[in-house]
Order: C-alpha cells, then sequence, then structure tokens
C-alpha cells in the first residue's frame, strides 16, 4: 500500500470513529465500514483503528476474527453465500451450489483470480418460505434454481465490468 | 384457510398507528406495566419470560441511563416472522420500543439487526426519519416534556449467538459475542453497565397492540399460561409456506391443516435448538407449558431422512459455538462425530447412549442457551427415530 493510501485509510478511520461516539462501541461499526469499502481489514487497517481506539491490536483482530462477516484476507467484489440450512437444503441448494460451482470455476470458501466472486455458505438467511435462497452482497435472492445461477452471475459481471472500466479511466487521468 | 404471509389479515394491521404511544402517554408508566402484567405477554423471542416483569425491574432500577435493545438478529434456523415484521409492519415495533422507553425511563433505544437483514436497513431509517419528522421520536414527545427517546440501527455480523440477549450487548460495546454469565441480567448490568431492556422484534410490536386492544384482549386468547397471538414461520414440506399468525395453544395437527402440512412425519419447532417432533404427539400444544416456540416450524414430509436434519443442525452448531466453554465446544463436535458413524452404519448402540448422555450433560453443564439447546434436536431425533437411523448401509 502506498503511503498517501494509508495516510488516507487512517484519516478516514479517524473521522468515523469521531463520528460514532470514539468510544470502543464504535469498534463493530468501524470495522464495518472498512469491510465494506476495501472488501477486508488489512493489517495495518486494524492497526489504524486500533490506535483511533487506544486498544490493543489483538482486541481489533479478536473481533475481526469472531464475526464471519469480517475478513482479514481480501474478498471479492461480490461475496455469495448460499444458505445451507434444512428448509434450504431440502428445496435443493445442492443442485444451486453445484451449478455456482461450476459457472465460477472454484469451491466454495474460494474467490475467482479476477477477484470478482467469493464463493461462501451462509446459515439461515431467514428465507425458509422461500428456499434455496443466497445473498450476494447485501442483495437477497429467493428461490434460485442452478438455471437462474447464470442470469444472477452475469448481472453482477456487468456490475464489475463497469466498475473496472472506471477504474482504469480513473488512471488515465 | 389462511394465506400465508397477508399482511391484511394480521392483527398488527388493524392497530391505528401511533394510538397505543398516546395512550401510554395517558395512562402513565403504571398504566402501561399494568396492562402488560394483565396481558401476561411473554417473549416472543422464543424464552417466554414475562415482559411485564422484565419492564417492571428495569423500570424499578435507579439509573441516570437506560436502553431499550430490539433483538433483530433473528438467526434461528426456520425463523422469518421477524423479518417480515421489519418489512410491514416496522413503525408499529418502532411504536412499541417508543413505550418501552417511556415506561422504563429510557432516553436511547438500539435495533441490532442481523448482517444478513442489510436489505432491510434503508427501509427501516426511513421509517424513523418519518417518526423523528412527526414528533414520535426526538425531545418531548407528543408534547410530553421530559419524554425523550430516539433509536438508531446498529448492525450485527454474522453470528449466531449474538442473539443471546448479553452476547447482544457485548457486540454492541464492541467486543466478541460471547455470552456473560447471569445475573446479573441486562435489566441490571446492560448495555455500558446501565438497566437495559432487550426484547424481540415481535414483543415489542405486541406490547403496541395491547396498549390499544387492552390486556384483558390479550389473556382471552391462547391458553392461561400461553396468552394471546403469535406469529409463526411455516417452511418445509407443505403446500403453503410462509408467516402466520395463531393463537397460542395451537395443536401441531390444527396447525398442519392450515398450512396443508398433513402427513407429515415430524415438525421440528423451535428451529435448531427446538425440539423435532414425532406424528404420534402431533396433538400436543404449541404453548410455553407444552411444545415452546419463538416460532419456528419446519415440517417434514415421509420422504425425509431424519439423520440429515440432525446432522444439518449439529454442522449450524458447531459452527455457531462462540467456544467460550467445553461442554458446547466439544460437545457439539462429539454429536456430530456421533452422526457421521451413523450415517456409516457403524455406530455401536452403547456408544450412541454414551452419545445421549454427553447431550443431557451439555444441556445441564454449558453456560448459555446455545450449547443448553444444541443436543435437543439430536435427542429427540435418536429417541424417535431409531429404527430409520440405526443400522444403516453405507453410502459410498
Ligand atoms: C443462542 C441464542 C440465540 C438467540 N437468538 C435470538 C434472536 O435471534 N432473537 C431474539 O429475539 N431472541 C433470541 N434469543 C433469546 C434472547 O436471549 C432473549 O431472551 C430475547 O431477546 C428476549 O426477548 P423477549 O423476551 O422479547 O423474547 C436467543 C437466545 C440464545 C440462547
Ligand atoms: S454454551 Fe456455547 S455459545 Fe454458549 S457460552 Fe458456551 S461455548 Fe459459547
Amino acid at each position: 500500500m502506498l503511503i498517501t493510501e494509508r495516510d488516507q485509510l487512517r484519516s478516514e478511520i479517524s473521522q468515523f470513529v469521531k463520528k460514532h461516539g470514539g468510544d470502543r462501541s464504535a469498534l463493530i461499526p468501524a470495522l464495518q465500514y472498512i469491510q465494506q469499502k476495501y472488501t477486508y481489514i488489512s493489517e495495518f487497517a486494524m492497526q489504524a483503528v486500533a490506535d483511533e481506539l487506544d486498544i490493543h491490536p489483538v482486541e481489533v483482530y479478536g473481533v475481526v476474527s469472531f464475526y464471519s462477516f469480517l475478513d482479514c484476507r481480501p474478498k471479492g467484489r461480490f461475496v455469495i453465500r448460499l444458505c445451507r440450512t434444512i428448509s434450504c437444503e431440502m428445496q435443493g441448494k445442492d443442485r444451486v451450489a453445484r451449478q455456482l460451482e461450476n459457472d465460477l470455476g472454484i469451491k466454495f470458501g474460494q474467490t475467482t483470480p479476477d477477484g470478482a466472486f467469493t464463493l461462501e455458505y451462509a446459515n439461515c438467511l431467514g428465507m425458509c418460505d422461500q428456499g434455496p435462497a443466497m445473498l450476494v452482497n447485501d442483495q437477497i435472492f429467493s428461490k434460485v434454481t442452478p438455471e437462474k445461477v447464470h442470469d444472477i452471475l452475469q448481472g453482477c459481471r456487468q456490475v464489475f465490468g463497469a466498475h473496472a472500466m472506471q477504474r482504469k479511466e480513473e488512471h488515465i487521468i | 384457510m389462511k394465506t400465508p404471509s397477508d399482511r391484511n389479515s394480521m392483527t398488527f394491521a388493524s392497530i391505528t398507528p401511533n394510538e397505543g404511544l398516546k395512550i401510554a402517554v395517558e395512562k402513565g408508566r403504571m398504566g402501561v406495566l399494568g396492562e402488560l402484567s394483565e396481558s401476561g405477554l411473554k417473549g416472543r423471542g422464543g424464552a417466554g419470560f414475562p415482559t411485564s416483569v422484565k419492564w417492571n425491574l428495569a423500570a424499578a432500577a435507579h439509573d441516570t441511563k437506560k436502553y431499550v435493545v430490539c433483538n433483530a438478529d433473528e438467526g434461528e434456523p426456520g425463523t422469518f416472522k421477524d423479518r417480515f415484521i421489519l418489512a410491514e409492519f416496522a413503525d408499529l415495533m418502532f411504536e412499541g420500543m417508543t413505550i418501552g422507553g417511556f415506561t422504563i425511563g429510557a432516553a436511547e433505544g438500539i435495533v441490532y439487526l442481523r448482517g444478513e437483514y442489510t436489505y432491510l436497513r434503508g427501509h427501516l431509517e426511513t421509517v424513523l426519519e418519518q417518526r423523528r419528522k412527526a414528533k414520535l421520536l426526538g425531545k418531548n414527545i407528543l408534547g410530553k416534556k421530559g419524554f425523550n427517546f430516539d433509536i438508531r440501527i446498529q448492525m450485527g455480523a454474522g453470528a449466531y449467538v449474538c442473539g443471546e440477549e448479553t452476547a447482544l450487548i457485548e457486540s454492541l460495546e464492541g467486543q466478541r459475542g460471547e455470552p456473560r454469565n447471569r445475573p446479573p441480567f441486562p435489566v441490571d448490568t446492560g448495555f455500558m453497565g446501565h438497566p437495559t431492556i432487550v426484547n424481540n422484534v415481535e414483543t415489542f410490536a405486541w406490547v403496541a397492540s395491547i396498549i390499544v386492544k387492552g390486556g384483558k384482549w390479550f389473556k382471552h386468547i391462547g391458553t392461561e399460561k400461553s396468552t394471546g397471538l403469535k406469529l409463526f414461520s411455516i417452511s418445509g414440506d407443505v403446500e403453503r409456506p410462509g408467516v402466520y399468525e395463531f393463537p397460542m395453544g395451537i395443536t401441531v395437527d390444527q396447525l398442519l391443516r392450515e398450512v396443508g402440512g398433513e402427513g407429515a412425519k415430524a415438525v421440528q419447532i423451535g428451529g435448531a435448538s427446538g425440539h423435532c417432533v414425532h406424528q404420534k404427539d402431533f396433538s400436543r400444544k404449541i404453548a410455553y407449558e407444552d411444545i415452546p416456540t419463538g416460532g419456528s416450524v419446519i415440517v417434514f414430509g415421509r420422504q425425509r431422512d431424519m439423520l440429515a436434519v440432525a446432522k444439518n443442525f449439529l454442522e449450524f452448531f458447531v459452527e455457531e459455538s462462540c467456544g467460550q466453554c467445553t461442554p458446547c465446544r466439544i460437545g457439539n463436535e462429539k454429536l456430530l462425530e456421533g452422526v457421521e458413524l451413523l450415517e456409516k452404519g457403524c455406530c455401536s448402540m452403547k456408544y450412541l447412549r454414551e452419545l445421549c448422555s454427553l447431550g443431557e450433560t451439555m444441556q445441564i453443564a454449558s453456560k448459555c442457551g446455545l450449547g443448553q439447546s444444541s443436543p435437543n434436536a439430536f435427542l429427540s431425533i435418536v429417541k424417535h427415530f431409531q429404527d430409520e437411523i440405526m443400522g444403516r448401509t453405507a453410502i459410498e
């Protein structure tokens, strides 16, 4: 990471924490903010949060490692979480899982080499009456079938493509 | 016959918005507590603690700061009625929280919303903003001097155990979601050490409804020990899955008829931490004194393999145990290994009995409700479906 990027991250964290009261109860919201923006919480970010809250970085790591929606390693732009709880399982989640693996060319727990997708399982998503269900980032998809998997991924790819293009242009400027 | 997830047929849809809050302010704290006590309302999150008792304790506590926390962490497998309330009746739930703030003397409310429901946050923030504009949140609410209350939303981050109230408070304070020893209870030492009431989404919505319709109305529905109405989340092998409102005390049979689940061989009531009810017990009642539940009902048809059900639940607990105490952390792994032996058809009766005894130990020796209830499904499946799970031929 470049020095300027680090400085920027530090000041972002500092602003965020101040806005949220500046005490320890701001920790998880701050981590969620970083996670959402950078797809993971780097060691540097953990240290910066710890400094800001005046706690030991191990405390921060302890929290990051506890919650399944916080990660210390980079994730894809789109994190797909397929519900594996019994109601979705009875409605055919295994076939959806296989199709996701086939179409993405990765297994559960992996990220595609282009950094677009991470594939994971989740516990009950609260969509048991409309399974199989999955989350793509914050968006929920219900009654997913193997045929629908392709369209959902294609929708993401279009957004991702636009995003990548935008970045390239920023660099050119 | 009822239709699933039909908002307009539900009691919540018939409640005039903010009528409850107005009545609460007129009646005063004691009036609200009296009405709740009369109603017999028990917590809709599963544990079934009387709401009036909880609120009385918090109201009586002396402190400059108190908190109202809404538990929207709905993570129990098979439960989705809170998601439905958040989407359809958020205003009523916020009204219930505001009545809570008025009653116990708190100025701050927090909704702990599970990370999986992030897509509902925008809607909830909009409703909160509307309430602020209508002076139903903020300073001197409804013109009552000194009645100040506002609500913020904090997101969970994907941990089932954070639905346990003390783990939830730890999480709000920026800690790992590890349950605390109880006592002290949150009503005494809660968020930041201040008296705090933690209630389920549905509980708050019923509070607002009860203040409008009266404690007597609620008390006369249901059974003596389990009063009133309740929302149920119905999934699995039924014709019409969805959210339903039924009176407490409904029998499993009646419920199955309403949702098109006749012919089921078993029903899991109360989610992964609940009990698996065998067909021969379908005349039993869903009520705190018989089969308790937070509203999760998963129906299993004839073709279902009950061992696969037990395995799915145990995998869930192995993953979601916070790991603080040994009976739960190791116990669930041992039970899961046992299920894998059963799957392969190589578990002796002696070992199965040992596993059951381990399960009973976990029920007593675990620190929080997660570990205490995690063996329930396994134990009830072993008890009722022994002929189905023993002596299997291994699947290659
Ligand atoms: C492991 C575990 C998970 C829980 N999850 C929830 C939950 O998601 N929602 C909820 O309202 N209560 C949950 N509870 C129960 C809460 O600890 C608490 O009893 C409840 O929020 C109190 O509200 P009530 O009295 O209105 O039901 C859970 C309990 C345990 C032990
Ligand atoms: S019972 Fe399980 S979840 Fe509860 S404190 Fe012990 S290890 Fe943690």
